[in-house]
């Protein structure tokens, strides 16, 4: 399964990112050299084997239920281009979700 | 059946219903509603880089605990998957949920129509996901973020496509409303967004078994615009058909101050979600003898609480619905009973009327939670004790429930300091009653020319003397005695 060009857009389009004709084209090839290696994977025969979701991590690890308190807002805030207040300001979104 | 003859409704319905935990479903922000704006943040909300999520037990503990009132199958392990999308209100840029193993399969809610039948909807599926932040679009030049709400947790419950009608649809979510806040999981308000209904709504003609194209209809914030948003789409989706058109797959917004809904502005393409397993939670397990507690631990299902109520305390159907709607009236009518222990079964009914008529007035004018009715069910008992013997009269009751209401006192007390005791003395009675026929000749002369009406002026003349505190069986029998 070859990623053309159209693929790209699309999931270009997805992460909201632009690229140019050149960067495309070099996009295109970046990803079907990680799927060729994935190709290579899929010759292993892996009917017996249950599918893997995870690797490490003690299984049902849970925390209990107890609020803390927050970092301070402004510490969080501190990386956002651009606030209004207390609130992130982003571009002016049209459609809604 | 509401749609027009010809065409069948078929909607399924998704109820996202926000759990009432103290902390966010993956780290330990407070899930606090009203905060200051992103105060409850933290780089696992935020989604900085490194920051990894650690599940909440409680979110698990609420969504099995759903599960299992509606009888759902519990997986043993579920898995979490990232749906991915770009929204600001999302700063991950991928929501955690569950998707092709979720945490609860299968199961009914039962809803009762309104002619008294039982329907059974069938439920898909019940998974565990977190909840966006919220944007605020009319601002000027840009839209604003608060991050607070994001990673709060939610349940949502999915049915199958059982649902006939826009009223059906109601009942359906009010029955949910019922089970949630039975279990405590969440507080069930749709006004303030902690239950939402999505709706999937298409058409067919009546007697087929394909499915026609369907929309979905989001944003009915009550129940009422839940029957109404869905009565809407039925009705255009029918004549866009009648009259020869198509129904397009697209999501529509309810307008409720429009009454309308409109589709959303359409986006360039389809989603598409890109879902996949959370590389950064192991799979959730729930053990057994873990899930056999929980389902042990589980309060009296609302259906089965209304019908022991009808059958136990011989209730009508009626009133039983009426008691049994929110937990905490069920909770004060039982505790009332019990206080009024070998009596109880006696005067459950008396309970009932009590409850249904006088608590709940007062608990709706001031808009409390009966949990904070200031009158306990050892005092509203007290006092349908002190009707029952004869102590007071049920006119008199109406006062001392007041003052119960006003003072916190107990009704024998009440009764005592305001000098309330029923009078059933027939001899003081009796100097009443001929002092009142003495002072009216006129009335008298009509009562005995055959005008039994007027025995109720008689009564009421006697009441007025006594300050309403006779006996009206005494005064009753008095009366008839003397006037002929």
């Amino acid at each position: 399964m070859a990623v053309t060009i159209k693929d790209v857009e699309h999931v270009a389009m997805l992460a909201r990112l632009e690229f140019d004709e050149a960067k495309k084209q070099q996009l295109v090839k970046d990803l079907n050299a990680m799927l060729a290696y994935i190709d290579k994977l899929n010759e292993i025969d892996t009917t017996s084997v249950e599918p893997l979701v995870q690797v490490g991590g003690a299984p049902g690890a849970l925390r209990d239920d107890e609020a803390r308190p927050s970092p301070p807002q402004d510490d969080m805030m501190q990386n956002a281009p651009e606030r209004s207040g207390p609130l992130f300001k982003v571009p002016k979104v049209i459609g809604e979700r | 059946m509401t749609a027009p003859s010809g065409f069948e409704a078929v909607i399924g319905l998704e109820v996202h219903a926000q759990l009432r935990t103290a902390s966010k479903a993956f780290c330990g922000c407070s899930t606090r509603f009203g905060d200051e704006p992103n105060t409850n943040v933290c780089p696992v909300c935020l989604g900085l880089p490194g920051a990894l999520p650690v599940l909440n037990r409680g979110v698990v503990e609420s969504a099995v605990r759903m599960g299992l009132a509606v009888g759902s199958s519990i997986a043993p392990t579920s898995i979490f998957a990232r749906k991915n999308y770009f929204y600001p209100d999302l700063p991950k840029g991928y929501q955690i949920s569950q998707y092709d193993e979720p945490i609860c399969r299968g199961g009914t809610v039962e809803i009762d129509l309104d002619g008294g039948a039982r329907r059974q909807v069938r439920l898909t599926r019940i998974h565990m996901e977190e909840d966006a932040g919220k944007s605020i679009h009319d601002a000027g030049d840009g839209t604003l973020v608060d991050v607070n709400r994001s990673g709060v947790p939610l349940i949502e419950i999915v049915s199958e496509p059982d649902v006939r009608s826009p009223r059906e649809a109601a009942l359906y979510v009010q029955k949910i409303r019922q089970i949630v806040t039975y279990l405590g999981i969440c507080d069930g308000n749709m006004e303030e967004g902690s239950l939402r209904c999505d709706a999937n709504v298409s058409v067919r003609p009546a007697g087929t078994a394909a499915l026609g194209t369907k929309t979905e209809v989001k944003n009915m914030n009550s129940f009422r615009n839940v029957e109404r948003a869905i009565e809407f789409e039925l009705n255009r989706q029918i004549a866009l058909l009648r009259s020869g058109g198509t129904v397009l797959q697209e999501t529509l917004l309810w307008d409720a101050e429009s009454n309308t809904a409109h589709p959303m502005r359409s986006k360039e393409e389809a989603d598409d979600y890109r879902y996949f397993p959370e590389p950064d939670l192991v799979p959730v397990t729930a053990a057994e003898a873990w899930v056999a507690q929980l389902r042990s631990e589980l309060p009296e299902h609302p259906t089965l609480r209304r019908d022991r109520f009808e059958k136990t305390y011989g209730l009508p159907r009626y009133d039983a619905d009426v008691l049994t709607a929110e937990r905490g009236t069920a909770d004060y009518f039982e505790s009332v009973v019990r206080e009024l222990g070998a009596l109880g079964a006696d005067s459950a009914k008396a309970a009932s009327n009590w409850v249904m008529t006088d608590v709940l007035r007062v608990v709706g004018e001031r808009r409390i939670d009966i949990a904070e009715f200031s009158v306990p069910p050892s005092s509203l008992a007290g006092m349908i004790r002190l009707i029952g013997n004869g102590t007071i009269s049920g006119k008199i009751a109406k006062e001392v429930f007041s003052a119960m209401l006003e003072t916190g006192e107990r009704p024998e007390r009440i009764i005592d300091e305001r000098g309330l005791l029923q009078l059933s003395d027939e001899t003081a009675i009796g100097k009443v009653v001929d002092d009142v026929i003495a002072r009216n000749p006129g009335p008298l002369a009509t009562y005995r020319s055959g005008n039994a009406q007027l025995l109720g002026f008689f009564v009421g003349e006697v009441m007025k003397q006594t300050k309403g505190k006779a006996n009206p069986q005494v005064v009753n029998a008095l009366l008839k005695q003397r006037l002929t």
